[in-house]
């Protein structure tokens, strides 16, 4: 009913209009057409000094009211190095072409108020001019030589890919209908290869898990990077063309099915910093959620974000992920407390080549864990602390000859007792309750036996080692099931002194 | 016919300086006038193919706009209920507790077809269609075009075309929905979007269609330019409109065929496995098998035609304005040779700027300096033109009527949008400017706005001219100052969002805390978009209402212009002049010379007068 009535408003609105345009007509017919038009003629004359007026008004007035928004201005200032040199380059050209925009409408809506019609005198002849013509020709071709030139010396100084040789973070952004998905490199700071018929399932970028440089790369939720480094974004898409947008910083690069594209910047201010910034603005004093006024301010809310800014379908305005920088020092413990996704999700499953290995990273890891648990006993009060399983040590089935991914553990051990010169350990080992037990303990001693010999035989004293074989008689789980049996098969270390 | 006694006082003077082509000594009255069909619907009549490039241009100009209103209320009050829509839109508004909500599809197909329509249906077709076809006959001097049948041709392929993508509008899969350039792998995946199904097919074999108009009509314009100029209208004296239409015409038969090209590789990636633009494309899990091509292999042929065509809709309108503002300033327009090669230069710099739409699509940053040269080089002939027209009303006695208003008001968007173009030419500012609002405010202003006000500028100018009438005055400047005021209400505020970075083609900007504080803005906008789209409904009633009630045409030349298609009869039948054809003396800008209001081409040089043109 309302729309009806809007409607039918609307029509009458529309016919009253007609009618008295109709009646302007057949009034100027009785008044005399010259005179009406010679009046309406004034009258339109009048109505463009106040349009120009109104207009330029209108300009600077919405511009001051909208400067906090606009580039280099307030706080809408660059967060990387090379946005001032883009924004100082938008000023220098709104400078110009602001004066032209002023000049021009004051000369086009003056003269049309000016040399409005007089039926007593005839217009001016004027063809041409040539000085003017070469004037104002010459003029705009100065004005545009100088913005070309510093246009491009921004440009070519802002876009030029990374020299191998320098310091510099290299992560990925991959776009896919409707998200972006981040890689980083992981500790060996080098991105693994992909593949885009490997992707499916858990594998949602294709990386190829042959590849070593794979294996530490992670993936977060939020990108993190540092004050003041350079960083290399490398920019794919899975499925149509997206693009990588990062307002605050000046960054836009589209993201393209097959041909991987890079945009390079280096963050300058930190979220924290920004903030501080904002703070001084009254309108990002205002709560940040309006249905909670006692909430958090906007300032205190603020993050940097990533958005899509090349139509790729119908979620396109909702692929956001929020940007954090972060001090280096902040970044690093940030970077030692992210998980390598092939560790995490591709290890020990069908995908997973290197199964039944054990990776480089593994063993860093174990090696910083077994120092970690063995310092710890080291320092406890409690004697059943003072026992540490050597989880990783393994024999050939029956025999107690060591497997040589044993070796990584043993050494580790080493390493920590060479760094505690004065402790002395026992070596036990233990066995399930399978067979008969004479063998069983005699198997137990000599496993313990070939560990120590393995420690003797990498530097370790012999005074400080001690073997112990204790065959079945100290299960630590039932031995009625096979994953009991497999604890309860183990090497463990003691430490004595 | 030949022996006709003419009763005209200005026929009579014709028939005594005019040129014989023996026209009329042949009986071919029958073929085109006798049937109702052959007369008004397959017409080989420029002007009655003009009318219906207007009709229909304005017809896809309602549908155009009224999309653009669907979107803005959206983008300005996303919390309101579209319910109201629901009995037009059916299953696109999605009714969620009685509140009903635009479907994002929808959105995206409302915004390319908005795109797709206005900038080929309305500012290539009905533009340059309508004045094209009616003007370069009449102010060359010809009976008709070149080929009248490839004429009447261009016209049905281009209303074929309308008929396939209304037609698409109706699908239950949507009209394409993925941008009015259709960038594949979008646009080519019938998975990646709903849009790009059946909505797609219709896009392109309809976009295929309308190339066959515009290059059945381009060769017509340009041949009739080359060959059909009366006797004494060398290139030199033609007026500026047919300086615009013939560059126009060139620029279209150069770079349509581009883009079809693109098209059918387009067609092939869809539908017969070829990869020309797909590689390594995981998508609705699965990994697709084309490997090799290229997405921006596909810009580069879209933008090919993609930039000359801003050229193709803005040329004809400069050409208007420039022929309009002249007569009405009672003044020759200023710089005619320069403006002349203004129209050259900046068709020949539009073959070579294309990459600047690619600054930020990957391609190698190096070769983007050149882009940045060659399109900054083009705000030089277009400073040019803008210093001309300003100085053509310099000294003028101007009336100020509607079509008058508008030819100010085009220059004044012109230098608008122009100037922010300086901006985004360059490559570096682009990196923070492209596909934001800066762009939308940027492209609406300069070739949406200120190509449809020389279209007006056009209409209210010839409308005599169509149909022996004219239109109301009081509600063309109603018309002008709304649409002047709030043209500059919907797009300025525009630039502030865009320099906020708020990128476009965005359904919603709530995700983001960086987009969505413009609220009231947005709000603002969507208003003034309303209020624009009524008063140009008001401008269709006056078209309409004015071509059957409006203020009569009594005498021949009621503006007092010098070119030839004010010579004709109030209602030029079949080959326009009745008997002879119009000799040409002079060029078409002998405004205020020696004394006299104004000279028409058709008298000759007085004794030791010199030539206007001779500059």
């Amino acid at each position: 009913m309302k729309t009806l009535i809007i409607l039918f408003i609307v029509l009458l609105l529309g016919v009253v209009l007609v009618q008295l345009g109709r009646v302007s007509e057949l009034a100027a017919k009785i008044r005399g057409e010259e005179e009406v038009e010679t009046q309406s003629n004034n009258r339109t004359a009048l109505m463009c000094m106040v349009f120009l007026v109104a207009f330029l008004v209108f300009c600077v007035v919405s511009a001051y009211m909208y400067k906090n928004v606009m580039l280099g201005y307030g706080p809408h200032s660059a967060a990387s190095e090379h946005g001032d040199s883009l924004d100082s380059l938008f000023n220098i050209t709104l400078f110009f072409t602001g004066i032209v925009f002023v000049i021009t409408h004051i000369y086009l809506f003056w003269f049309s108020y000016k040399y409005r019609e007089d039926k007593s005198r005839v217009a001016y002849f004027f063809p041409h001019n040539t000085t003017l013509e070469v004037v104002w020709t010459v003029i705009p071709f100065f004005v545009l030589t100088f913005l070309v030139v510093r246009g491009l010396q921004v440009w070519n100084s802002v876009m030029p890919d990374v020299d191998p040789e320098e310091d510099y973070i290299e992560i990925e952004a991959t776009g896919y209908q409707f998200a972006w998905d981040i890689r980083y490199p992981g500790a060996d700071g080098k991105l693994g290869t992909k593949e885009y018929t490997r992707i499916g399932g858990i594998n949602n970028l294709g990386q190829v898990w042959e590849d070593p440089k794979n294996i530490d790369d992670f993936q977060p939720a939020e990108i993190w990077l540092p004050k003041g480094k350079k960083v290399r974004v490398r920019i794919t898409a899975k499925d149509v063309l997206h693009n990588f947008y990062l307002p605050h910083f000046r960054v836009k690069m589209d993201a393209v099915p097959g041909l991987p594209t890079y945009f390079i910047f280096t963050p300058k201010t930190t979220t924290e910093e920004y903030r501080q910034k904002l703070k001084e603005y009254p309108e990002w004093n205002t709560p940040y959620d309006i249905e909670d006024p006692e909430g958090p301010t906007r300032w205190e809310e603020f993050n940097y974000e990533l958005a899509c800014a090349e139509l790729c379908g119908k979620g396109h305005y909702s692929m956001k992920r929020i940007v954090k920088i972060v001090e280096p020092d902040e970044y690093e413990e940030w970077l030692a407390n992210q998980n390598s996704y092939f560790m995490q999700n591709i290890r020990g499953t069908e995908e997973d080549p290197y199964k039944g290995q054990i990776l480089p990273i593994e063993i860093a890891d174990r090696k910083k864990d077994f120092i970690s648990s063995f310092e710890t006993a080291l320092d406890s009060k409690d004697d059943a602390e003072k026992i540490l399983n050597l989880e990783y040590v393994f024999f050939e089935t029956g025999s107690s000859v060591l497997k040589d991914i044993s070796k990584y553990e043993l050494d580790n051990v080493v390493t920590v007792l060479n760094e505690y010169k004065d402790v002395a350990i026992e070596i036990g080992g233990h066995t399930d309750s399978q067979g008969d037990d004479a063998s069983n303990l005699s198997l137990s001693k000599k496993r313990a036996a070939s560990v120590l010999d393995y420690l003797t035989s990498n530097g370790v004293s012999a005074e400080r080692l001690q073997s112990v074989g204790y065959g079945e008689t100290s299960p630590v789980e039932t031995n009625d099931t096979a994953e009991g049996r497999e604890k309860n098969r183990r090497t463990e270390l003691k430490i004595k002194s | 016919m030949a022996n006709v006694i003419f009763t005209d006082q200005e026929d009579i003077v014709l028939e005594k300086t005019g040129y014989d082509d023996h026209f009329h000594d042949h009986h071919h009255g029958d073929k085109y006038q006798s049937n109702f069909i052959m007369h008004y619907i397959f017409s080989m009549d420029h002007k009655i193919i003009a009318r219906q490039f207007l009709f229909t241009g304005i017809f896809w100009a309602i549908i155009g706009a009224a999309m653009s209103i669907i979107f803005r209320l959206q983008l300005g009050f996303p919390e309101e209920s579209l319910g109201w829509l629901k009995p037009v839109l059916g299953k696109w508004i999605v009714m969620n507790e009685g509140v009903g909500t635009l479907a994002p599809e929808f959105y995206y197909a409302l915004v390319t077809m908005h795109g797709t329509i206005l900038v080929f249906f309305v500012l290539t077709a009905g533009l340059s269609g309508t004045f094209s076809n009616l003007l370069i006959p009449f102010q060359l001097g010809a009976r008709d075009m070149a080929s009248p049948f490839l004429n009447m041709l261009s016209y049905w392929f281009f209303f074929m075309a309308g008929v396939i993508m209304f037609y698409s509008l109706f699908l239950s899969t949507g009209p394409f929905s993925g941008g009015w350039t259709g960038y594949p792998p979008l646009s080519a995946l019938p998975q990646a979007s709903t849009g790009s199904q059946g909505g797609m097919t219709l896009w392109l074999i309809s976009l295929t269609l309308f190339v066959v108009s515009v290059l059945l009509g381009g060769i017509n314009y340009i041949t009739t330019v080359l060959n059909l100029r009366t006797k004494g209208m060398s290139m030199w004296r033609m007026p500026l409109t047919i300086w615009a239409f013939f560059v126009t015409a060139i620029l279209g038969l150069l770079s349509f065929p581009v883009l079809a090209s693109g098209f059918f590789m387009l067609m092939f990636d869809r539908g017969l496995g070829t990869s020309f633009f797909l590689s390594e494309i995981y998508i609705n899990g699965q990994a697709l098998e084309m490997v090799g091509g290229s997405p921006i292999l596909y810009q580069h042929l879209f933008w090919f035609l993609g930039h000359p065509e801003v050229y193709i809709i803005i040329l004809p309108a400069m050409g208007l304005v420039s022929e309009v503002m002249a007569v009405h300033a009672r003044k020759p327009i200023f710089g005619y040779k320069a403006m002349v090669y203004s129209i050259l230069a900046i068709g020949f710099l539009s073959f070579i700027v294309w990459a600047h739409h690619m600054f930020m699509s990957g391609v190698n940053p190096f070769i983007s300096n050149f882009f940045v040269v060659f399109t900054l080089i083009i705000a030089v002939p277009s400073a040019v033109k803008v210093f001309n027209w300003i100085t053509t009303l310099y000294g003028g006695n101007l009336r100020l009527n509607t079509p008058m208003l508008f030819c100010i008001g085009f220059v004044s968007m012109f230098i608008s949008g122009g100037l922010t173009g300086i901006f985004l030419g360059n490559s570096a500012i682009d990196i923070q400017m492209h596909d934001t609002y800066f762009v939308v405010a940027h492209f609406h202003i300069v070739m949406g706005i200120a190509a449809f006000f020389g279209m007006f500028a056009g209409i209210y100018h010839w409308f005599p001219r169509m149909f022996g009438r004219f239109m109301n005055e009081s509600l063309g400047k109603l018309h002008f100052w709304g649409t002047m005021i709030g043209a500059y209400a919907i797009f300025w505020p525009m630039h502030y969002i865009g320099m906020a970075g708020v990128p476009r083609r965005y359904y919603s900007f709530e995700t983001f805390d960086a987009f969505k504080h413009f609220g009231e803005l947005n709000q603002f906008i969507t208003v003034a978009a309303i209020i624009v789209f009524a008063l140009q409904l008001l401008f269709v009633v006056n078209f309409i209402y004015s071509i059957f009630r409006g203020k009569k045409m009594t005498t021949r030349n009621p503006w007092g212009a010098n070119t030839l298609e004010w010579t004709t009869p109030i209602n030029p039948g079949h080959g326009n002049w009745p008997g002879k054809l119009p000799v040409v003396h002079r060029w078409a800008y002998d405004y205020g010379k020696d004394g006299e209001e104004f000279i028409t081409q058709t008298t000759p040089l007085k004794e030791g007068e010199v030539a206007g043109d001779a500059h």
